[in-house]
């Protein structure tokens, strides 16, 4: 066995130890399975043996399967196979006659968890980070080996539903509150408190596996315990993801409709909606983007990896504004001395009370301690000079949008900092390569754009100017890394990617409404679709100033070349003739009233009226995502993007394109190519040539080509 | 054709809801025995001429379940051979039951049939019998179940009905209700609940509040904002109303239906039935209909099953003198006055359920008499009876003097 090691001890109980090989952590494989299945019918059969323990060799006692297998579409068959297998496999342990018990000696997670939980026991160690729970609803998926079965039987339907969906996992002491183990115990006492357990056992019956177990929730709806759960829960699950996400509905039917079943028909009905959820698209997007390869993204696998790797002792960041004090309280963080520059010494002041405040929120929550907090607020110096940079591996300069401002503080730096230091412009929307024109020293120039606000926005969206050296690509990516943030590398356009795709959404949205849709109902559509928030909510956030300076600084540099977004004219007539710019000026698409949520703009509708028929939200949703994904393949067919991986991340994490696509090439590859380039004809011919889907995509669709190997 | 006539009605007056409502005490088959005592005495019927018995019941759970009809016509000492049923559309059953008689008579399997409906709402709470509809995850996640005060408030926001809007409409029930009390216009068909000794426990509407005024009513919480923006209802809802940026929840306690206990029963026949026993003919079922609507805002069917009714019985919505639309909610009532552009002196003439209660199952059959009692008292023709029903359903009859 390969696996798994199985021996018996002079009191007849048995040890049964994972350690799955050629893997950090044990997972559910096929292997497994037959070697569990193996040991456990040897516990079964031999009748010295008492009862058994399963524990791990590992520091972990067990994680779930193995994600990466579910970069494959499943079938439905395949798919209810795939938990069906390790489902009668914990089962078997369940039901074998003898009494087992989980020697939780690390963190138990997904069918890991799963496994403790069919057993007879759980005996678990003294260790904060041995967390133990049931994710998988955060991968759009269920628990499919007894999870939504056992759970609601041992600890009650309402705290089953809530771990269950909200998937977050319980250290040992509240794992032992909420009654998901029986005992916790030091590291050293854990095998011998497990002996002793199943030594102290007469029987091995699950409580639902004996005559007459009917608890009050086996009655269904009978029970009015159970009718108030499921009817609340299935209405915030509706109104929380709007129903893009399936899981949550389905963890809810998998144990309304399982609670009153014999288990073994109970684990076989959590299955069939298992299977469900496995074989359609949400959780094989989601997984594939959102954990493996923001997984690869993060461990900075586009990263060169001759280049030697950089570290930050100071960072120097130029402009204290908000994206400036934000990247210095990241850099502080993350345990860097910085050196925080702006034109006058009480603006960079202002910049470092950004984090005080910020670290002082974390001491009044009993995250940090004073202490903490003072050491990381002490990295951060603040001075006008930029002689104080003469040390920095790396200088981010977060200054205003504006060509020349931008030229001027790169050759002050470059006249300040060493040779093989780095130069990173936090732009997020003009070019590199023409910002570089201004530097002496262009391989070491780079685009790093961060996004507002800075510590909670996970993505950095680095760009690669003409003449920037693969060293300083990994240099950016190491201190990408070092921040603790997920980068991709996009090649120099105007608005790279992200920018490129969120001024997409919100010209779009924006248009609508000059077309005379509903302002509510574009919103909606909007937040239906997935985006986090409507299109002319975020603009307001942003302000409209923003987008506006985009078009003018563009319109500058194109001229007659250039041709403006087709949200240009209400954008204009908002900011300019009617003088709402946004959401910091207290007015823009929506009222911003003291005390009360905000409203659209009572006004909107006499400004642009609405037209006679209005579209369906769903049409207007698909339009917009449409829109931003067109977005992304000009991008994949310009270069700026050569890994639809990084296009999907950064939709997602930087714009708030919807995590169940799979992000904005994904959702290409799930309706499929040729489907996609239908419908942007369509919407072409109805909205604009914007739409228009160009030859290089009609022919990727031709030669059925998706932007992912797997589709 | 055989025609089926309405020959008599008797309901009870409606007891608060609550622990200190008078018919708290009473056992809902025996509120429904008492409807039916009453009116086989008044028209000094031969039970044994009753082919069925049908009682609309909204909550058929605990002890209004297992077929109540048949466990009423045995309380009640009506003759054994008369069988029972329960029917259940919600809050229209009681009409359902009266229309189902009808349909009895009309189709020859009946010469007469009693109709009615009885719920004690004090006694077998609201919720007890709740189904798949309400919270069997795949029924409800699917098709956006919102509880019906979520709908009725949607209602307001759609069409602009303000919280004074909402308000004035109760405040002018509550007088409606009043007047009609004062004028002893409900006396010809109300029948005294009585004790196990004997002794009256109510003679007449408990939860009317006569001195209402627009004023008091608005300094009431809303009921419906809590579950709608905490629980997520509205965002359910809006799934289907894309075009409403945000819910105004304007509904009540106050402009909403009260919760009380009742019973009421109808007695229809056929012609031949009339002459056997001696009995006039009051009114003809004209036509009736039942309709689904958009199940989420869920109480906008009385509008399309109206003109569905009127098309079965070739009529126009001119051709009817008055009409009663169960007072669910105020906003309900205000877009049917909207919706089909009727006079308000033609609605609800002596008020409704947001001043008397709504006793779900029951309320179809006391209205019916209502308006019955109120075209014979103003001389005139026809009346149109309507309600809104749980998981959008509405029915709708017309009934005519002869």
């Amino acid at each position: 066995m390969k696996h798994v090691a199985l021996t018996v001890a002079p009191s007849g109980v048995a040890t049964i130890t994972m350690d799955h090989a050629g893997e950090a952590m044990n997972l559910v494989s096929p292997d497994w399975i037959a070697e569990m299945i193996a040991a456990v019918e040897a516990v079964a059969s031999d009748p010295a043996v008492r009862g058994a323990i399963v524990t791990s060799a590992k520091p972990g006692f067990m994680a779930g399967a193995d994600l990466k297998i579910f970069r494959k579409k499943f079938t439905a068959v395949g798919a209810q196979a795939f938990s069906a297998a390790p489902s009668r496999l914990f089962r078997r342990i369940e039901t074998c006659g003898k009494p087992f018990v989980a020697a939780v000696n690390g963190l138990a997670l997904g069918g890991g968890f799963e496994l403790a939980l069919a057993c007879h026991g759980r005996i678990i160690v003294d260790d904060a980070r041995a967390v133990v729970g049931l994710p998988e609803v955060g991968v759009g998926l269920l628990p499919g080996a007894g999870g939504t079965q056992r759970l609601p039987r041992m600890i009650g339907l309402a705290e089953a539903l809530d771990m269950l969906l909200s998937g977050t996992p319980l250290a040992p002491a509240p794992a032992l509150e909420a009654g998901l183990v029986d005992l916790v115990v030091s590291a050293r006492e854990l095998l011998g408190a497990a002996e002793r357990w199943v030594l102290a056992q007469d029987d091995s019956v699950r409580p639902w596996d004996r005559k007459g177990y009917a608890p009050p929730q086996s009655r269904g709806m009978l029970d009015p315990g159970v009718v108030s759960q499921f009817g609340p829960r299935s209405a915030a699950a509706s109104a929380k993801s709007f129903r893009n996400d399936p899981a949550p509905a389905a963890i809810l039917s998998a144990v309304f409709e399982g609670i009153q079943l014999p288990m073994d028909r109970a684990l076989a009905v959590e299955s069939k909606h298992f299977a469900r959820l496995l074989s359609g698209d949400v959780a094989r997007n989601t997984i594939r983007t959102m954990f493996l390869n923001k997984g690869q993204a993060d461990r900075l696998a586009a990263r060169p990896r001759d280049v030697a790797k950089m570290t930050f002792g100071t960072v120097g960041v130029l402009g204290a504004g908000m994206m400036g004090a934000g990247i210095a309280y990241a850099a502080a963080l993350a345990g860097s001395n910085v050196v925080l520059i702006d034109r006058t010494q009480e603006e960079a002041e202002r910049g470092k009370a950004y984090s005080a405040r910020l670290l002082g929120r974390d001491v009044g929550r009993g995250r940090r301690t004073r202490d903490q907090a003072d050491a990381i607020l002490a990295r951060i110096a603040t001075t006008t000079d930029y002689a104080a940079l003469s040390d920095a591996a790396i200088v981010v300069e977060a200054v205003f949008e504006d060509t020349a401002i931008k030229a001027d503080v790169t050759r002050r730096t470059e006249a300040a900092t060493r040779a093989g230091s780095v130069f990173a412009s936090n732009t997020s929307t003009l070019p590199i390569s023409g910002l570089a024109a201004a530097s002496v020293r262009p391989d070491r120039f780079i685009g790093m754009h961060f996004f507002s606000p800075v510590e909670r926005m996970p993505l950095v969206e680095i760009i690669v100017g003409q003449r920037t050296s693969r060293e300083t690509i990994a240099h950016a990516l190491d201190f990408v890394g070092h921040l603790r943030k997920t980068p991709i590398v996009v090649r120099d356009s105007r608005g790279f990617y992200t920018s490129r795709v969120f001024l997409s959404f919100i010209h779009e949205g924006m248009a609508m409404l000059g077309e005379g849709v509903a302002p509510a109902l574009i919103e909606n559509a909007a937040r239906f679709a997935g985006m986090p928030v409507g299109p002319l909510a975020v603009t307001d956030e942003v302000s409209l100033d923003l987008p506006l300076k985009i078009v003018r600084q563009t319109a500058a540099e194109l001229g007659d070349r250039y041709d403006p977004p087709v949200g240009y004219d209400v954008l204009s007539r908002m900011a300019v003739d009617l003088g709402r710019g946004g959401r910091k000026a207290g007015a823009g698409f929506y009222d911003y009233p003291a005390g009360t949520e905000k409203r659209l703009w009572a006004d909107l509708a006499r400004q642009f009226p609405a037209a006679t028929s209005q579209p369906e939200a769903r049409d207007i949703g698909r339009r917009l995502l449409c829109r931003q994904a067109m977005e992304a393949a000009r991008c994949m067919e310009e270069g700026v993007l050569s890994d639809a991986a990084d296009g999907d991340l950064g939709a997602i994490l930087g714009v708030g394109f919807p995590s169940y696509t799979g992000g904005t090439l994904s959702y290409i590859d799930t309706m499929g190519v040729g489907t996609f380039v239908q419908n942007c004809d369509r919407l072409a011919d109805l909205c604009g040539e914007r739409f228009r889907p160009s030859e290089w995509l009609r022919n990727r669709a031709a030669g059925n080509m998706p932007f992912h190997a797997e589709g | 054709m055989t025609e089926a006539f309405i020959y008599d009605h008797v309901r009870t007056p409606r007891g608060k809801g609550r622990d200190d409502g008078a018919l708290r005490e009473v056992p809902a088959v025996r509120l429904a025995a008492q409807a039916l005592q009453a009116l086989a005495e008044r028209s000094q019927l031969d039970t044994a001429l009753v082919d069925d018995v049908i009682l609309g019941c909204a909550q058929p759970a605990g002890e209004q379940g297992g077929n109540i009809a048949r466990a009423a016509v045995l309380a009640a000492g009506l003759d054994q051979s008369v069988p029972g049923q329960q029917i259940h559309r919600f809050c229209a059953s009681g009409l359902d039951a009266i229309n189902a008689a009808a349909a009895q008579v009309v189709a020859g399997a009946a010469d007469c049939a009693i109709g009615g409906g009885v719920e004690s709402m004090s006694r077998v709470p609201f919720g007890a019998d709740n189904g798949a509809w309400v919270a069997d995850p795949a029924v409800a996640y699917e098709t956006g179940y919102a509880p019906q005060g979520i709908g009725a408030d949607l209602i307001a926001t759609l069409d602009g009905f303000s919280r004074a809007d909402v308000d004035a409409y109760a405040a002018e029930s509550q007088r409606r209700a009043a007047v009609a009390w004062s004028e002893r216009r409900f006396s010809r068909s109300i029948v005294p609940v009585r004790d196990v000794l004997g002794d009256v426990l109510l003679d007449r509407d408990e939860t009317m509040r006569p001195d209402t005024t627009a004023e008091q009513l608005g300094t009431l919480k809303p009921a419906f904002a809590g579950m709608g923006v905490k629980g997520g209802f509205d965002l359910v809802a809006l799934q289907k109303y894309p075009q409403v940026e945000a819910i105004e929840h304007v509904h009540t306690a106050g402009n909403s239906s009260g919760i009380v206990d009742g019973a009421a029963a109808v007695l229809v026949g056929s012609a031949g039935f009339g002459k056997a026993s001696g009995l006039k003919a009051r009114a003809r079922v004209k036509a009736f209909a039942s309709i689904g609507s958009e199940p989420t805002i869920m109480l906008t069917a009385p509008a399309a099953v109206t003109e569905k009714v009127l098309k079965r019985a070739g009529m126009a919505i001119g051709d009817i003198d008055l009409f009663e639309l169960n007072e669910a909610f105020a906003s309900v009532v205000l877009r049917y006055m909207r919706v089909l552009g009727l006079d308000p002196a033609k609605v609800n003439v002596n008020g409704g359920s947001i001043a008397m209660g709504h006793p779900l199952g029951a309320t179809g059959a006391m209205i019916t008499g209502i308006v019955l009692d109120e075209l014979e008292r103003r001389g005139l023709g026809t009346a149109l009876v309507t309600l809104c029903a749980g998981n959008g359903l509405g029915t709708a009859t017309i009934i005519e003097r002869v």
